[in-house]
């Protein structure tokens, strides 16, 4: 590993690249989380309220046991994808950032 | 010699033959890379260069325990729709490791969570206090694997008792650990995982293809609201007595939920309870859901034998897409256990009236045998291979939390505490003998467990480390004011407050067995009186995440505000480490400046 030059160890330990580092880092999760919280805790709310509904037949199964069962494996697949992919360009970014 | 002759009468050679198979390779492997890797680092995380793709399959088999392969099950047979909510937050709490905690941790480069305890911290203490729960989270979830092996061995041997399955099963798997240790476990793991997948998935696309698919299955039982059930193409057998009726097993809000609130109404007058069920039962089953959500979803973030499994990865990005993997390989697992639950059901219903060893948490090792009625030899060669998934499923689960707990125990208590002089050969003596003796016990923590289900106990230590892990390596990751004494308080008041919450459920079901496990435990029958008082208790006590978590996190922000000068000196150094991406080096300066600190 190539010595840090000065100026880019300026930037590097300065309070504010921490500050925009953590804060970008964070809110992608956030979002990420929110989005699967909001399912995930949706979902009893659901079967409380809407019993009928979440009842109804699908090919057999009902919709509720569908969802849980079946589709909410995929559904967190995507939103893992999408956080891998942004979080790897987020973590490019910030090098450059620092070697520019 | 005439015992076991007379055991051996009732064996099906075909399921023996599997599980025996099963048994041996993972022995031999186990052994062949115990010779191939020397130093202490391959000893503790094998050497920390695995492929993400390797990594993956090791970090699932590892975690798809006997809960996994037959607790999930029983649980859906037994319970119907609202046990669904323990696979899918298995596989979804992995999110969460990975949205905050899975890189960071990674990055900052420690062997274990005691490591990165007092790293994050320098203090030594909090090392001590971290150690424990390795071991509280360890045994709770021992348990349940050790019910598993006996429940199987008691299923390929009709006749023997549960006991001895546990026994002979932790024997084994001790004396492996004992004398290979975690080297080349990764190997093994990742083979289990393959193992596991395929005897899961075979017997059942086998299965459906003879007596109907899931959604059919499904279709069978009678929705509320409904006159007729969807299917009636199905073959069904009679519910005995004991199984719950269709419209409580398929609806959310079942029997596993409102179980507290129908043994409160039973203890009332018969005139008061249509009332008291109906102003009571849904809400609070609708507490038990979400309190059951998130000791799954946190606990899975701090369970101590899978984080070891990310410092096998060569840097924080790998650890992610690791991550990643793993959240789709046991996504896909887990689509098949409740498959089973709900054929089981329909096809063998007389497993309701079973207790302990003979009940539902034995249904993926029976229901294949089904198929022998029409195709002979292939529901036993089927059921063969359920067995072996078993036994690949709590050998794999055991072994790892075997070395995390003898790990923490001959690393951290012997080696830091005891005898921070000994030599090399002596820590590896000490290892031995600490393998030993936490086999030991969790024997015979298993031998008393007959009477609990697989699944539920797991989620107990699910729980644990959800009030007790999961806040510590969140809070630590993302939050700079955390000082040593707000993470210790918050920490162990949270987890000991759902150990305890935890162990006192768990000395009131045992009260309630029939067999003998009920006059051991007698004495703590009344503990389940004040519960049929008081039903919201109970629920708080069975599932505690929903107030142990909270009060953790809130512990360690207060009692951090108020030891704010205590915040380590260099702390934006060390979040630097863990947040900054490691093309940028930071971590090679840290350890520099660490060193040079220690000459002063």
């Amino acid at each position: 590993m190539s010595s840090p030059t000065p100026a880019h160890d300026d930037v590097v330990h300065s309070e504010s690249f921490l500050r925009l580092l953590m804060r970008r880092q964070l809110s992608l999760s956030i979002a990420c989380a929110a989005t699967f919280l909001v399912a995930l805790l949706g979902m009893p709310l659901l079967n409380y309220f809407a019993p009928a509904f979440m009842a109804t037949r699908v090919a057999g199964f009902t919709l509720s046991w569908l969802i849980l069962g079946v589709l909410f494996f995929p559904f967190v697949w995507i939103i893992s994808y999408i956080f891998i992919k942004r979080s790897l360009r987020l973590e490019e970014d910030e090098v450059k950032d620092v070697r520019r | 010699m005439i015992t076991p002759l007379a055991l051996l009468g009732g064996v099906d050679p075909w399921i023996f033959g599997f599980s025996f198979l099963t048994v041996a390779v993972t022995l031999w492997m186990g052994f062949r890379s115990a010779k191939t890797s020397k130093t202490a680092s391959d000893f503790f995380v094998a050497g920390r260069s695995v492929s993400v793709g390797w990594n993956a399959s090791a970090i699932s088999g590892e975690y798809l325990s006997a809960a996994s392969f037959m607790g999930v099950a029983g649980m859906v047979m037994s319970s119907g729709y609202d046990a669904l909510w323990y696979p899918v937050c298995y596989a979804c709490g992995y999110l969460f490791l990975l949205l905050f905690i899975a890189g960071p941790l990674r990055r900052f480069g420690a062997y274990t969570i005691p490591d990165f305890a007092e790293g994050r911290f320098d203090s030594p203490l909090f090392r001590k206090i971290a150690v424990c729960f390795v071991l509280f989270i360890g045994f709770f979830y021992t348990m349940p694997q050790m019910k598993g092996a006996g429940v199987t061995l008691a299923y390929i041997f009709p006749g023997l008792p549960y006991w001895v399955g546990v026994v002979v099963v932790g024997a084994v798997i001790t004396l492996n650990v004992a004398l290979g240790g975690m080297k080349g476990i990764t190997l093994v793991q990742a083979v289990q995982y393959w193992i596991k997948l395929f005897a899961i998935s075979v017997p059942i696309f086998v299965l459906m293809a003879v007596v109907g698919f899931y959604n059919t299955q499904i279709g069978a039982n009678l929705a509320p609201g409904e006159t007729a059930p969807a299917v009636s193409s199905i073959e069904r057998k009679p519910l005995v007595e004991k199984a719950p009726k269709d419209t409580a097993w398929i609806a959310p809000f079942g029997p596993l939920t409102t179980k507290a609130v129908t043994a409160a109404a039973n203890a009332l007058p018969a005139e008061q309870r249509a009332d008291f069920l109906a102003e009571h039962q849904k809400p609070y089953s609708l507490l038990y859901t979400y309190s059951l959500i998130i000791a799954l979803v946190c606990g899975t973030a701090g369970l101590p034998h899978i984080l070891v499994r990310f410092y096998t990865n060569p840097d924080g990005v790998a650890a992610k897409k690791t991550t990643m993997w793993v959240m789709i390989l046991i996504g896909v697992f887990y689509v098949f256990p409740p498959v089973f639950g709900v054929i089981g059901r329909n096809l063998l219903p007389e497993l309701y009236s079973g207790v302990g060893a003979k009940g539902t948490d034995k249904i993926v090792l029976e229901l294949p045998t089904l198929i022998g009625a029409k195709y002979g030899v292939v529901g036993s060669i089927l059921s063969g291979i359920t067995c072996a998934g078993a036994f690949a499923a709590f050998m794999s689960t055991f072994s790892g939390l075997l070395v995390s707990m003898t790990g923490a125990l001959a690393h951290d208590v012997y080696g830091r505490m005891l005898r921070p002089q000994s030599r090399p050969a002596e820590r590896m003596a000490a290892f031995k003998v600490a393998a030993v003796l936490i086999g030991g016990v969790a024997v015979t923590l298993g031998c008393f467990v007959e009477p609990l289900e697989i699944n539920f106990m797991v989620g107990q230590a699910f729980a644990i480390a959800a009030a007790s892990y999961f806040p510590l390596l969140f809070m630590s990751v993302w939050w700079r004011g955390m000082t040593m004494k707000g993470a210790a308080t918050g920490m162990l008041t949270g987890g000991l407050c759902a150990l305890g919450a935890a162990a006192l459920t768990n000395l009131g079901t045992l009260a309630l067995d029939k067999g003998p496990m009920g006059q051991v435990f007698a004495g703590f029958a009344p503990l389940n009186g004040f519960w049929a008082q008081h039903p919201l208790l109970r629920i708080l006590c069975e599932q505690p995440a929903i107030w142990t978590v909270p009060l953790a996190i809130t512990l360690m922000v207060v009692v951090s505000k108020a030891t704010a000068a205590q915040v380590p000196t260099d702390i934006r150094m060390k979040m630097l480490v863990l947040h900054a991406p490691e093309k940028l080096g930071l971590k090679q300066e840290y350890i520099q400046e660490q060193q040079a600190g220690a000459g002063h």
